[in-house]
């Protein structure tokens, strides 16, 4: 306070003392608030990386495979009793044999159907297909003998990744004391191994986890979002030019306007039930193909490409269409050879972004029948098929420990396309994006 | 097969640009300057006359080949099979699609089937044989009128934009026809549901199971189709989703665009928006097999008896997915407050807060409840989350701890892997979809209307 100011009338010391005296509270109350805001973003943040913690951590492990090592004789007597070679006999012979007859040889000991059928249990049933592949390839196997990495059984897998508690007992175990015996005698002699999972990514579903593969997923989601793409962004990039270059202002544009307002909003089921409706029984399309998957994912995605579509013309200046109008182009030359080049990336960005949800999207294909259990990888855009978010729903429902952790490794590909999708839109926003 | 015709279509149509624009020179004599329009516009032109015609001939013929030749083939059959009232003549008709295209079939196929496949197998190649000629001689014709028709004088480049023109309003009216279809698809589904289960039920009725009698002399349940208690487990699960969202978003909004620094924002806010990029069965498998055994074991042991499917871990989650919407929403809302508001409020002497609380909020607020209702919308509509993580049995319960089932929920249930069309089952769940799209779209409606009129009064 300055000394040569009057002093204060009491009224003004007054409020001056009421003030002073709120202070502290009007502070704390500054610091609770702020702490407030803090702990709502904090959390959200927790949220993120409590997600993406907890997938990983359940995930990573089946991008590995366990491997079982085993002397397998090739036996003429078991494959081609004949001697003839023929195709048709090597591809149909009996291969599960073979793995039994190197698994009675791993344990010699072992005796009695039970404990036989425990010990056969150690290998998957795709092990015959790998010796069935392996002599269609090369008939000269046929009489050797050689050792083999075979596919492990779901449980001796989850067992050696240390995902099945040995102290519970014995009856609320999927792999019983004898089997964890063989396994761990295997695991000493350095017969089992984990090696990089590329069934993971080769083979379709199955209902043997350690069988059970994404590619048929991939490969529908590729499909249909190919359709998607080829549909949405045509006939969005053509919307949003006529609604921004060429559309009269009247009551028909306001219409269309509202209507594309309204169907980013309107739930994703919806749609489900229009291409149930209209795409399969009204044109009688064929149920769980990709076309009718694509179809409406992309009426779903075009509202979508149409808005970003629109916002990146009217980010372009009207003196670049003067300057075209002006030497004379036509209106659709301006916007041909001047506009829609500018306005590009934008629109891009705004399709990649709309194809990254369209990936992630599945409610609208449960409804068109994209959930069914397809072991085929398809073929084509009539073939029915599965995407990979359906592929996780499908598997997050089966109990076994072995599928949980392919639903996680299945969610970490999507999540690394997404980001791959979303990054880039972003480098695609940050290298082509014009200031004017 | 039609993919190649539609490539063999589309090199034809190339090769007719690179005539038309030959020809264009070739009737100018040199002197492109006598030519009404540019080149390019004469070879769009005769591309354009090779591809249209041939395309929509093309589309029409794809679409009705099949039922065409399956009218034929039922007309070729024997009587006995023919004259089959019409349902059992649809079986008939799937068992001969599954036999020609090379599928398991349930019974050893009789001879008059497989006459009728090697009939249909017939029909089909002749059809398609006619298709391609039909085609091809189509864009060849096209090419040679619009070879013809090319002289200086021909208005090319008016003709192509008039072509494009249409094109352009034809895309924009497809949003439209998008919403037109949904509309049509649920309403007709519904009528025909209501003729079946009086609508006052379906609006006020307590109870829902589906599950009717498939044959007249089954006993057990007969069905019924009161949506009450599907529209109240939606609210729970949204409103749990809400009371986690709101809060937390608005708040982080606050600090985000009030507090924090610049360098923060920019890291916190796109971490934040990554939650809305996460595709919703991500959260469905995080609430289905993380949140929801969490729940149930901190239940236990505080005693309490918590569902394995409970709505709380349904909405927890739903909430979680939810933020980002509320948060970057609200965030635009506040930042459309002007600046010098604020400094009203500071320089009367308030703090961040007491603005914040006093000034910001009271002007945001209708832009808030716009968001917010949005947000619920969203909620209303969230499918993947609530099939995984809620239950299946309708419970009219206001308890966060049980199994409840929502709208979407039963959506699924009723149209997954059921094929027959005529049954209230199906049906009402297109009813159910409607009521669906109803709310939403008022939420919508009133929400963007808020929204922009709050815009307005700032602008």
């Amino acid at each position: 306070m300055n000394k040569a100011t009057p002093s204060p009338t009491p009224l003004q010391r007054d409020i001056k003392t009421i003030v002073n005296a709120s202070l502290p509270r009007r502070h704390a109350a500054e610091r609770r608030f702020r702490r407030y805001g803090l702990i709502a973003v904090s959390l959200g943040l927790a949220f993120v990386v409590l997600m993406f913690g907890n997938i990983i951590s359940k995930g990573y492990p089946a991008f590995w495979q366990t491997y079982v090592q085993m002397p397998v004789q090739f036996d003429p007597a078991v494959i081609d009793p004949q001697g003839t070679r023929d195709p048709q006999v090597l591809q149909s012979a009996d291969y599960a044999a073979l793995v039994r007859a190197a698994l009675r040889r791993l344990f010699p000991t072992v005796e009695g159907r039970l404990e036989l059928r425990a010990l056969y249990g150690l290998v998957s049933s795709g092990a015959a297909l790998e010796l069935q592949r392996r002599v269609v390839q090369n008939p000269e196997l046929i009489g050797a003998e050689q050792e083999i990495w075979l596919l492990a059984s779901a449980n001796v897998d989850t067992l050696v990744k240390g995902n099945i508690d040995r102290s519970l007992d014995e009856s609320e175990r999927p792999i019983k004391d004898n089997q964890i015996g063989w396994v761990d005698q295997l695991q000493s002699a350095g017969k089992i191994e984990k090696q990089f999972n590329t069934i993971l990514f080769s083979s379709g579903d199955s209902r043997e986890p350690e069988q059970a593969g994404i590619r048929g997923a991939l490969m529908g989601s590729f499909y249909t979002l190919l359709v998607t793409f080829l549909l949405s962004f045509p006939i969005g990039v053509a919307t949003a030019v006529y609604l921004e270059e060429f559309a009269p202002k009247n009551r028909w544009t306001d219409l269309i306007e509202v209507n594309i307002n309204n169907l980013a909003a309107v739930p994703s089921i919806v749609f489900g039930l229009l291409g149930l409706a209209v795409f399969i029984n009204f044109f009688g399309l064929p149920r769980s193909a990709p076309l009718v998957g694509g179809l409406v994912l992309s009426l779903m995605t075009l509202p979508v490409i149409i808005i970003a579509g629109r916002a990146a013309l009217t980010s372009v200046p009207p003196s670049i269409r003067e300057a075209a109008l002006g030497v004379g182009a036509s209106k659709l030359q301006m916007v041909g050879h001047h506009v829609l080049p500018l306005a590009m990336p934008g629109m891009l960005t705004g399709s990649i972004i709309g194809m990254a949800r369209a990936l992630g999207e599945s409610a609208p294909l449960l409804m068109i029948g994209m959930v069914a259990f397809i072991v085929d990888v398809p073929q084509g855009f009539a073939d029915p098929a599965t995407v990979l978010p359906v592929q996780i729903y499908l598997w997050s429902d089966l109990p076994e420990r072995a599928f949980v952790e392919r639903t996680s490794a299945a969610i970490m590909v999507l999540l690394a396309f997404m980001i791959v999708m979303n990054g880039l839109a972003i480098i695609l926003r940050k290298r082509f994006e014009r200031r004017w | 097969m039609f993919a190649y015709l539609f490539l063999s279509l589309l090199l034809l149509s190339a090769g007719a640009y690179h005539l038309g624009r030959k020809r264009a020179f070739a009737v100018a004599n040199g002197h492109i300057r006598k030519l009404h329009s540019l080149p390019s516009f004469y070879g769009s032109y005769a591309a354009l006359w090779c591809f249209l015609p041939a395309l929509i001939v093309f589309g029409l013929w794809a679409t009705f080949q099949q039922g065409f030749i399956i009218d034929l083939v039922v007309a070729g059959m024997p009587p006995a099979l023919r004259n089959l009232p019409p349902d059992q003549l649809n079986l008939v008709i799937n068992d001969l699609k599954n036999l020609i295209g090379g599928n398991f079939v349930s019974s050893a196929p009789d001879p008059a089937m497989l006459a009728a496949a090697d009939h249909y197998r017939h029909l089909r190649t002749i059809g398609n044989t006619a298709l391609w000629v039909t085609v091809l001689s189509l864009a060849i014709l096209g090419v040679v009128h619009a070879w013809r028709a090319i002289s200086p004088t021909l208005r090319a480049r008016n003709r192509v934009e008039q072509i494009v023109n249409i094109f352009l309003i034809a895309s924009s009216t497809i949003a439209i026809f998008t919403t037109l279809g949904i509309v049509l698809s649920v309403v007709f589904e519904s009528i025909l549901f209501f003729q079946k289960v009086p609508i006052s039920e379906f609006l006020f009725g307590l109870q829902w199971s589906p599950q009717t009698a498939l044959r007249a002399d089954q006993t057990g349940s007969s069905g019924a189709f009161g949506s009450v208690p599907l529209f109240a487990g939606t609210l729970l699960i949204s409103g749990i989703a809400m009371v986690i969202a709101a809060p937390i978003g608005l708040m982080s909004a606050l600090f985000l665009s009030e507090y924090a620094t610049p360098k923060f924002r920019a890291v916190a806010k796109p971490t934040l928006e990554v939650l809305a990029g996460i595709p919703t069965v991500v959260y469905g498998f995080f609430a289905a097999l993380t949140v929801a055994p969490l729940i149930r074991e901190i239940g236990a042991s505080i005693g309490l008896h918590v569902a394995s499917e409970s709505a709380l871990a349904a909405g927890l989650v739903m909430g979680i997915m939810i933020i980002p919407f509320v948060s970057s929403l609200s965030d635009d809302v506040i930042n459309a407050v002007p600046q010098s508001m604020r400094d009203g409020s500071y320089a009367l002497g308030a703090t961040k807060s007491e603005t914040i609380k006093r000034v910001l909020l009271p002007a945001a607020l209708p832009g808030i409840v716009g968001s917010i209702l949005l947000a619920v919308s969203r909620a209303i509509g969230e499918t993947m989350i609530v099939v995984m993580a809620a239950g299946l049995s309708a419970n009219l319960t206001a308890n966060p701890l049980e199994a409840v089932t929502t709208v979407t929920v039963q959506i699924v249930t009723l149209l997954t892997g059921d094929q027959e069309f005529d049954s209230p089952k199906t049906l009402a769940a297109f009813a159910l979809g409607l009521m669906l799209f109803v709310v939403t779209l008022i939420l919508n409606i009133i929400a963007l209307h808020v929204v922009r009129k709050y815009r307005e009064q700032y602008e």
